[in-house]
């Protein structure tokens, strides 16, 4: 603890967990950040397992209309609805929130600063138990009278406000109150998240001094803080819209549903930030480490992404352009949204200026990490035509859209997942994993995957409409041309997820027989590497927490011998 | 490397040395959990001012709804006031001796509840003259916000009880003493925002 004479009342507590309970509820009842981590790591990764069945369920009823989806049947409108919808709430709010920020925050904040655990330990763990409430609310919202919400990841109203519209009166009512439950456990971890980086930082770690990644998290956490209010308060609207006969967004009573949408979307937007950061800070620190080589502006990234934080808030009524918003505002907005792409960009010429003249290993966490990048930017540029506002008029709710942010959310989700997962494994779980496997699953999942969404962004300019459960009812959509299209997709997409089962057979086999890491596998600068793998209860021993002498990429340095230089060396 | 060394010596630092922190923690969270509570109020009072602006002939209150109290709850807001005034006394007695603080907390708690109560006397009598959640988006707007800081409300005074009950065993720090506050603090300087927005 860093605070223990300003603060005694709370070092009291860090000290007192440290020994806590024994067993098997250590696992469970633990204040401990890096089981908090886990915690979320495994529930996010079985919702992602979820999340991606579903993804194959309604791929194979747009590709083969109709038929038995094998391990689920038949696939009504109703159940396609649902399905849709569960998918993208599952995968933004259930996979890459809890996954990104909670269980790499959880993990790697309080290990790369040198503390011995986040400073409000029981807050955290209530934060995982508020959100595995929220996860199993989610899952038995699909199993209830009338089934799962169906009306969208974004609930519109007036669609989503009444069971006369969506059908799924209980379903849209326990989709919302779990959405509102896991901001409830995403403030607490972000407060925790915040307060950590800021006051217990190791004795002579300074502003600089901190690794990108953990800047990165607590941006997102304050960007996730500042823009999540609004979407509360019109969660209750929306709720009591559906439960209490209200009419906040019902026209006929004075209502209003647009407010909705901009409601969820000052949201929503900045929440694509929110899981962005982290991605880009763990690709930072993995391509850092691999290139050997010190980041290119430590300085710029960090501010480019507070400046990307800064204009995110005013970006959101690109999502409305269709929705008869005055043409002068829907200009501001495509001004500003066309902004918000410099500093990605120069985020993108950052890591290529670091990889310049560097001396790069291609292990599998380095491939992830440039593949984060080049895959990102395919997202971002297919982003300029949908922020203009002119041309959004034809894109607006078609395929190019959905490939667009697919480009965008996969990189995010799941290419920044598996580069942090796959560097940080062997401090985990004190093994190294397989290259060789690790390299299999790496292709198998970039090129099937370029497969799936490339045919999507073909099909969108040719005019095909998301939220179609069957394109034989429209006959400009169902030629056998657009259909190959969708095959291929659906084909890749079951490639993809085939190629899965390699990233789990190489996780259970590493963790068994894996190679032993040792304490700094990869020869990395940041604290985390100088306590053993995996690291004790309380990170280091008592009287070993480290001081800190230096920034975190000093690779390469011309003076030393080694090309690495650990940020708690004194010399 | 060398011009970034130029700029940010690398081996002319000195020792590291354990800072104490500028905010202590529990002051830290809570704050930032101010400010999400801000945006919180902030988007319920924009969507109020969007319904309000589009109101049918620009009636507001719309046709057959009763007026809000709004001399009363003016009085009423008096109370949370000098209640937010005195817990700022209550915080420079604690400074000065622990115990001078009990006075002053406890009458602020007092206040605050008296603030809490009148709000709910009003209810029932708008209740009774058929302004309900339902009846109108008038309604449903003012029992939402003004609910919404009713319960905020709540739950400051139960963090200042806490605060009281700890002075009493004598346990309470000023870290938490400090931590509770600012959330009344937040409670009370909301209030004449939202009394500006939804009553007048």
């Amino acid at each position: 603890m860093a605070d223990t004479a300003v603060d005694v009342h709370h070092g009291e507590h860090a000290h007192d967990d440290h020994h806590g309970p024994s067993g098997i509820l250590k696992y469970i009842w633990s204040t401990d950040h890096k089981i908090i981590a886990m915690q979320y790591m495994f529930t996010g990764m079985f919702m992602a397992v979820i999340g991606g069945f579903m993804a194959y369920v309604f791929r194979m009823q747009l590709a083969f209309p109709g038929i038995s989806v094998p391990g689920f049947g038949q696939v009504s409108p109703g159940e396609y609805n649902a399905l849709v919808t569960n998918h993208g709430s599952i995968m933004i709010f259930w996979v890459a929130m809890p996954v990104l920020i909670a269980a790499f925050g959880n993990y790697l904040i309080p290990l790369m600063i040198g503390a011995d655990d986040m400073v409000f330990p029981k807050i955290n763990r209530l934060s995982y138990q508020v959100f595995l409430l929220s996860a199993i609310i989610l899952l038995v919202s699909l199993f209830v009278e009338g089934g799962g919400f169906g009306g969208a990841w974004t609930s519109y109203p007036p669609l989503s406000a009444s069971g006369e519209y969506n059908q799924t009166d209980l379903g849209s009512s326990l989709w919302l109150a779990a959405v509102a439950i896991e901001f409830v456990a995403f403030l607490l971890g972000g407060i925790n998240f915040i307060v950590t980086l800021m006051n217990s930082r190791a004795p002579g770690m300074k502003a600089y001094d901190i690794p990108l990644v953990c800047w990165m998290i607590v941006i997102a956490s304050i960007l996730f803080m500042l823009s999540v209010g609004p979407l509360v308060a019109g969660a209750v609207m929306l709720f009591f819209d559906q439960t209490i006969g209200t009419g906040f967004y019902d026209p006929a009573r004075g209502g209003d549903p647009i407010l909705w949408q901009h409601l969820f979307w000052f949201f929503g937007h900045p929440e694509v930030y929110v899981v962005l950061l982290p991605a880009i800070g763990i690709t930072v620190d993995v391509i850092a480490t691999f290139a050997r080589k010190k980041i290119f502006g430590y300085k710029m990234v960090l501010y480019t992404a507070v400046a990307t934080g800064v204009l995110s808030f005013f970006v959101w009524a690109h999502h409305q352009f269709i929705a008869g918003i005055d043409p002068r505002m829907a200009n501001v907005f495509t001004v500003t949204t066309l902004l918000i792409s410099v500093p990605i960009a120069e985020m993108c010429f950052v890591i290529i200026a670091t990889l310049y003249g560097g001396a790069i290993r291609l292990t599998t966490p380095m491939l992830w990490a440039l593949a984060f990048m080049a895959e990102f930017l395919i997202g971002g540029v297919t982003g300029i035509f949908l922020g203009a506002s002119g041309a959004d008029i034809y894109f607006h709710d078609t395929y190019f859209v959905l490939a667009h942010f697919h480009y965008t959310f996969f990189p995010i989700a799941i290419i920044g997942t598996f580069c942090g997962f796959t560097y940080w494994f062997p401090k985990m779980f004190g093994r190294m994993m397989n290259d060789t496997l690790g390299k299999i699953h790496f292709w198998g999942t970039i090129i099937p995957f370029n497969f799936i969404f490339i045919p999507l962004f073909v099909l969108g300019m040719g005019g095909q409409h998301r939220r179609i459960y069957n394109y034989e009812h429209f006959p400009e959509l169902a030629g056998a041309d657009m259909y190959q299209l969708r095959q291929i997709a659906t084909i890749a997409l079951l490639v993809m997820l085939a190629f899965q089962l390699v990233f789990f057979y190489n996780w259970f086999v590493s963790l068994a027989k894996g190679e032993k890491a040792g304490k700094n596998p990869w020869k990395s600068n940041t604290l985390e590497w100088t306590t053993e793998s995996p690291p004790p209860h309380g990170n280091w021993p008592k009287d070993e927490l480290p001081n800190v002498y230096r920034g975190p990429y000093e690779y390469g340095h011309p003076d030393r011998e080694e090309d690495y230089w650990p940020q708690n060396l004194p010399s | 490397m060398s011009a970034e060394s130029a700029t940010y010596p690398i081996d002319s630092r000195p020792a590291p040395v354990k800072r104490e922190p500028i905010i202590p923690n529990g002051v830290l969270g809570m704050l930032i959990f101010i400010f999400t509570e801000v945006m919180f109020f902030a988007g319920l009072i924009s969507a109020h001012a969007i319904v309000r602006s589009q109101a049918a002939g620009q009636m507001w209150p719309p046709y057959g709804q009763p007026r809000l109290p709004v001399e009363q709850t003016a009085l009423n807001s008096l109370a949370l006031l000098v209640s937010g005034i005195v817990l700022v006394f209550a915080w420079f007695a604690y400074r000065r001796e622990v115990s001078a603080a009990r006075i002053p907390l406890l009458l602020a708690i007092v206040l605050g509840g008296v603030f809490v109560g009148f709000q709910g006397v009003e209810w029932t009598a708008l209740l009774a003259e058929g302004l309900t959640i339902q009846s109108s988006t008038y309604g449903g707007f003012f029992y939402l916000i003004v609910g919404a800081h009713a319960i905020h409300a709540v739950g400051a005074l139960l963090g200042l009880g806490w605060a009281f009950h700890r002075l009493d065993k004598g346990t309470l720090t000023a870290s938490q003493l400090g931590t509770v506050s600012a959330f009344w603090y937040f409670v009370v300087l909301v209030w004449p925002v939202l009394y500006w927005k939804v009553y007048l």
